[in-house]
C-alpha cells in the first residue's frame, strides 16, 4: 500500500509540474495575474506531493518490504535502522527521487518566500524550475520507478554495499543533493530573467542567498565526502581527482564564481551577462555531475551506480535543458541592457580576477576528467590523475589565493595602486616571515612552502576588513566573508602540511615488533576476532608511544556477508598537531600481518577550514537576509 | 560584444555533448591493456641487496636467452604466496631475475630463507624508480622479456599454479 501511494504521489507531483509549466507560459503570454497565484500554489502542492513519495520510500526501506525491489536489492532486515534509512537514498532510483524532492521542496520554498522580485520574472522562474523537475519525473516514472513491486516477494534483500554503510551516508548524497538542487534554482532564476530581460540589481539579490546556500551545502557535502573517502578507503589520502570527486568540485568552483559575480551585479549593477551565463554554467557542472556518476561512462571508486541506458536518458535532459538555456542565452543577452562599467584597480576588477582564475580551474578539471574519454575515441586508453590536476590547477590555485588576499582591501569602482601596496604590508610581511622560517626550519617541497607562506598571508589578509571597525557593528556578512577567507588558508595550510611532512610505513609486524612512525612507535599488541551486526572479521590492537604518552588504536579487517565484501576500517588517533593513521591488512600465514601507518601532522586542519568556509557562507546568508528584510519593512512603512 | 560570440557556449556544448554520446554508446572495454608489452625494457642498473648475488642491470636481458623478470618485496604477502609457483618455473628451466621493491637487506635475506629463492640476480630498487619506469604498479608483478630485451608479457599480481604453464609457454616462445 505506502508503495502505491508514494507511486501515485510521484504521477500527480509530474502532473502538476506539466500543469505549472504550462500556466507559467500562459500568465506569460497573456500578461495577466490569474495564472500567477495558480503557479505558486502549484509549485507549494508539487513540493509537498514528492516529499510524499519520498516518504513512503523511507518508510518502506525502515519497514524492509521486501515485496518492493529496490528494498531487496538494496536493502536486508539485519541491517542497523540508520542503514536502512539511508538506504533509500544509497542507489539509484532513490537518489534520483531524493533529487526531485528536493528540487520540488525549492520550487515550493522560492513560491513561499520570493516577495521583491518583478512578478513576471518569478513566474517565469517557476516556469523553468517545473519544467526541469518535469524531466526527472519523467526520468524516475519511465526508467528508474523506485516503487516496482517483485513477486514473489523474497525471504531477504541482498544488502547495501558495506562500503556505503557508513554514518555519513545519511548525510554526504542529501548535502550535496541540496546543493546541487539550490544551484537549479539559481539556474531557473537566470532563465526567468533571460525570458522577461530583466537582468538587474532585484535579480541578482533574489538569487544570492540559493547561490549561497546551494554553496554552503556543496562545501559541507565536498568537506565531508573527502574526510568519508579518508577514512573508510583506507588509503590515507584526502582527495583523489576521482572523476566523481570532480563532479561535485566542478559545481562548488562555478558557485563560487557565480557566489563573487552576483555580488558585483547586486552592489554596482555590473557583470550582467557573465553572471548570467555563470548560472547556466553552474547548474550545467552539476547536471554533468550527475550524468558522470550515474551512467558509469568513467571508471572511478563510485561505479556502484552504473547503467548506460539511464545514462542516455539523462543526457538527453541535459541536452535539452543545459542547450535550451544556452540557445536563450545566445538570443536574448544582447538585447539585455549592458551593466556599470569600473576600473580595472577596483573590488569589481579584483572580482573579475577571482572569476578568470576560477573558471581556468574549472577548464583544468573538466578537461582532466574528460580527456580519457576524448582519448578513448580516438583508441588510447588513458587515465588522468593526481599529477595533471596538482600540476595544472595548483599553481592557478596559488595566484587564486593572492587575489583572494588583495580583493577585500580594495574599494568599489575605483581604487589606488600606491596606497593598495600600503595595504598589503602585513599580509605581505607575513608571508616572507612563514617561508623564511619554514625554509631554515623543515624544508619542504617548493609548492608546499609557497603554499603555507601564502596560507599565512592569506590568514593575516583575511582579517584586516575588520580593523579598525566596531566588530559589533561590522554587518555580519562582512564577517561571513572574512571567516570564509580564512578557512581557505586554514585548509590551505593542512594540504600543504600533508603534502610536505606525512612520514609513511608500510610494513609486516609480528605480534610485540615495535614500527617506527613519525614521532610515535606502534607495537602490534595483538589479532583477535569481533562480530558485528552484519559482518565478521578480525581487529589488531596496536599501542602508540609518543613522549611516554600511550593510545589504543584498533584498525580492523572486515568481512560482510550481504554481498561478500571485504573492507578496511582504519583507526585513526587525532591529537592537536596531526592524525596517526592505521590500516590491517592480510596475514602471511608465519605469524606476520600487514600494516600500513601514516603520521599526518596537521591533515584535520584540512576539513576543519571547509566548516569554517561553509560557517562564513551561513554567516554571509543570515547578513543578507536580515538586511533584505529590513530593506523591505522600509519599503512597506514608506 | 560580437553577436556571434554569444553562440561559442552553445557550440562548446554541442560539442561535449557529442563526445560524452559517443563514449556511452560504444561498448565499456574491461580488459586491462599494458602499453609496456612490446616495449623495449628501459635502462636501468641496480645495486645488489643479498649477499653473495649480482645486482642487475637491464644489459643482462639482452644476451639471446629469454628470461622472467619479477617485482617482488618482503614486506608483501602475496609475494610469499606465489614463491613455490615460482621455484617451479626455474624447476622448469626459467631463469628468473628480481628487482626489490622498497626493501632492507635483513628483511630479504629474511624472506628468501622462509621462502626459498628462485632469484639469480636481484637488484635494490629502494625508491621504486625501476618499478615506475617499468610501468608496475604494485608488487607482484612479473614480466617475460625475450633475448632481445624486449617486453613481451606482464603479469600483473600473484602467479597462481594455473599461471605457470602459461608463463613458461610465453618464456619458451620468447625464443
Amino acid at each position: 500500500m505506502t508503495a502505491e501511494v508514494g507511486l501515485a504521489a510521484l504521477w500527480l507531483a509530474a502532473a502538476l509540474a506539466a500543469l505549472q509549466v504550462a500556466m507559467a507560459a500562459l500568465g506569460l503570454a497573456r500578461a495577466r495575474p490569474e495564472p500567477a497565484v495558480a503557479v505558486r500554489a502549484i509549485a507549494i502542492v508539487q513540493g509537498a506531493l514528492a516529499a510524499l513519495a519520498m516518504a513512503a520510500l523511507i518508510a518502506l526501506f525502515l519497514a524492509s518490504d521486501m515485496s518492493v525491489r529496490l528494498v531487496v536489492e538494496n536493502s536486508h532486515s539485519a541491517k542497523p535502522w540508520l542503514y536502512k534509512f539511508a538506504g533509500a537514498w544509497g542507489n539509484h532510483e532513490g537518489s534520483m527521487l531524493l533529487w526531485v524532492t528536493i528540487l520540488g521542496l525549492a520550487g515550493g520554498a522560492v513560491a513561499i518566500l520570493e516577495r521583491r522580485l518583478a512578478e513576471r520574472t518569478l513566474i517565469a522562474t517557476l516556469g523553468a524550475q517545473a519544467a526541469i523537475a518535469l524531466g526527472f519525473y519523467a526520468f524516475l516514472l519511465f526508467a528508474s520507478n523506485p516503487f516496482a513491486r517483485l513477486d514473489p516477494a523474497p525471504r531477504d534483500g541482498l544488502g547495501l554495499n558495506p562500503l556505503l554503510q557508513d554514518p555519513g551516508l545519511a548525510f554526504h548524497p542529501p548535502t550535496l543533493y541540496i546543493g546541487y538542487v539550490g544551484i537549479s534554482v539559481a539556474f531557473s532564476f537566470a532563465v526567468g530573467a533571460l525570458i522577461t530581460r530583466d537582468v538587474g540589481p532585484a535579480f541578482a539579490r533574489a538569487m544570492r542567498p540559493w547561490v549561497l546556500g546551494a554553496w554552503i551545502f556543496l562545501t559541507l557535502g565536498i568537506t565531508a565526502g573527502s574526510y568519508w573517502a579518508y577514512y573508510e578507503l583506507g588509503w590515507g589520502g584526502w582527495w583523489f581527482w576521482d572523476p566523481v570527486e570532480n563532479a561535485s568540485l566542478m559545481p562548488w568552483l562555478a558557485a563560487t564564481a557565480l557566489l563573487h559575480s552576483v555580488t558585483v551585479l547586486a552592489t554596482r549593477d555590473g557583470l550582467r551577462a557573465w553572471t548570467v551565463m555563470l548560472a547556466v554554467v553552474a547548474f550545467s557542472m552539476s547536471m554533468i555531475g550527475t550524468f558522470l556518476v550515474r551512467s558509469g561512462i568513467l571508471t572511478s571508486v563510485h561505479a556502484f551506480a552504473v547503467d548506460p541506458e539511464r545514462g542516455a536518458f539523462i543526457l538527453a535532459l541535459l541536452a535539452i535543458y543545459i542547450g535550451g538555456a544556452l540557445a536563450l542565452f545566445a538570443i536574448r543577452i544582447g538585447t539585455v541592457r549592458a551593466g556599470t562599467t569600473f576600473a580595472f584597480v577596483s573590488r569589481e576588477g579584483g572580482l573579475v580576477i577571482n572569476n578568470l582564475l576560477l573558471s581556468v580551474i574549472l577548464g583544468i578539471v573538466l578537461i582532466g576528467t574528460l580527456y580519457p574519454l576524448v582519448a578513448a575515441s580516438f583508441g588510447v586508453q588513458l587515465s588522468v590523475g593526481p599529477p595533471f590536476f596538482n600540476k595544472a590547477a595548483g599553481p592557478i590555485a596559488l595566484a587564486l589565493v593572492v587575489s583572494m588576499a588583495v580583493g577585500p582591501l580594495l574599494r568599489w569602482r575605483r581604487d589606488d595602486a600606491a596606497t593598495l601596496l600600503d595595504r598589503l604590508i602585513w599580509p605581505i610581511a607575513a608571508t616572507g616571515f612563514a617561508g623564511a622560517a619554514l625554509f631554515v626550519l623543515a624544508p619542504p617541497g617548493l609548492f608546499p612552502l609557497l603554499g603555507l607562506s601564502l596560507a599565512a598571508g592569506l590568514a593575516v589578509a583575511s582579517i584586516l576588513p575588520l580593523v579598525g571597525r566596531n566588530p559589533w557593528r561590522t554587518p555580519l556578512f562582512t564577517w561571513g566573508m572574512v571567516v570564509a577567507h580564512f578557512g581557505i588558508a586554514v585548509s590551505l595550510a593542512g594540504m600543504a602540511c600533508d603534502s610536505a611532512y606525512t612520514a609513511e610505513t608500510l610494513t609486516a609486524a609480528r605480534v610485540g615488533q615495535p614500527v617506527r612512525v613519525g614521532p610515535f612507535v606502534v607495537r602490534l599488541d595483538g589479532i583477535k576476532p569481533v562480530i558485528g551486526d552484519n559482518w565478521s572479521g578480525l581487529e589488531a590492537r596496536l599501542t602508540a608511544t609518543r613522549d611516554e604518552a600511550t593510545i589504543v588504536l584498533r584498525p580492523q579487517s572486515r568481512i560482510f556477508t550481504d554481498p561478500v565484501t571485504t573492507t578496511s576500517e582504519s583507526a585513526i588517533a587525532t591529537a592537536w598537531d596531526g592524525q596517526l593513521y592505521t590500516v590491517l591488512g592480510q596475514p602471511d600465514g608465519q605469524g606476520r600481518w600487514q600494516l600500513r601507518l601514516w603520521w599526518k601532522p596537521f591533515v584535520t586542519l584540512i576539513w576543519l577550514g571547509g566548516a569554517l568556509i561553509a560557517l562564513g557562507g551561513a554567516l554571509s546568508l543570515v547578513g543578507r537576509w536580515r538586511r533584505e528584510r529590513r530593506a523591505a519593512a522600509r519599503e512597506a512603512y514608506a | 560584444m560580437r553577436r556571434w560570440s554569444l553562440w561559442v557556449p552553445l557550440a562548446v556544448f554541442a560539442a561535449l555533448l557529442v563526445l560524452v554520446a559517443a563514449g556511452l554508446l560504444k561498448p565499456a572495454d574491461r580488459t586491462v591493456h599494458s602499453a609496456m608489452v612490446g616495449k623495449p625494457l628501459p635502462d636501468f642498473v641496480l645495486p645488489p641487496i643479498a649477499p653473495g648475488k649480482a645486482g642487475l642491470d637491464s644489459a643482462a636481458f639482452r644476451q639471446g636467452r629469454p628470461r622472467l623478470l619479477n617485482i617482488f618485496a618482503s614486506w608483501c604477502i602475496p609475494c610469499a604466496a606465489e614463491s613455490p609457483n615460482l621455484l617451479r618455473l626455474k624447476a622448469m628451466g626459467v631463469p628468473i631475475d628480481a628487482i626489490a621493491i622498497r626493501d632492507t637487506a635483513p628483511a630479504l635475506a629474511a624472506f628468501l630463507r622462509s621462502n626459498g629463492d628462485p632469484y639469480q640476480r636481484i637488484g635494490d630498487d629502494r625508491q621504486s624508480t625501476v618499478q615506475l619506469a617499468l610501468g608496475s604498479s604494485g608488487v607482484p608483478e612479473s614480466f617475460v622479456i625475450d633475448g632481445s630485451g624486449r617486453i613481451v608479457l606482464q603479469h600483473i599480481g600473484d602467479i597462481r599454479a594455473d599461471d605457470v604453464a602459461t608463463i613458461a609457454a610465453a618464456v619458451r616462445d620468447a625464443r
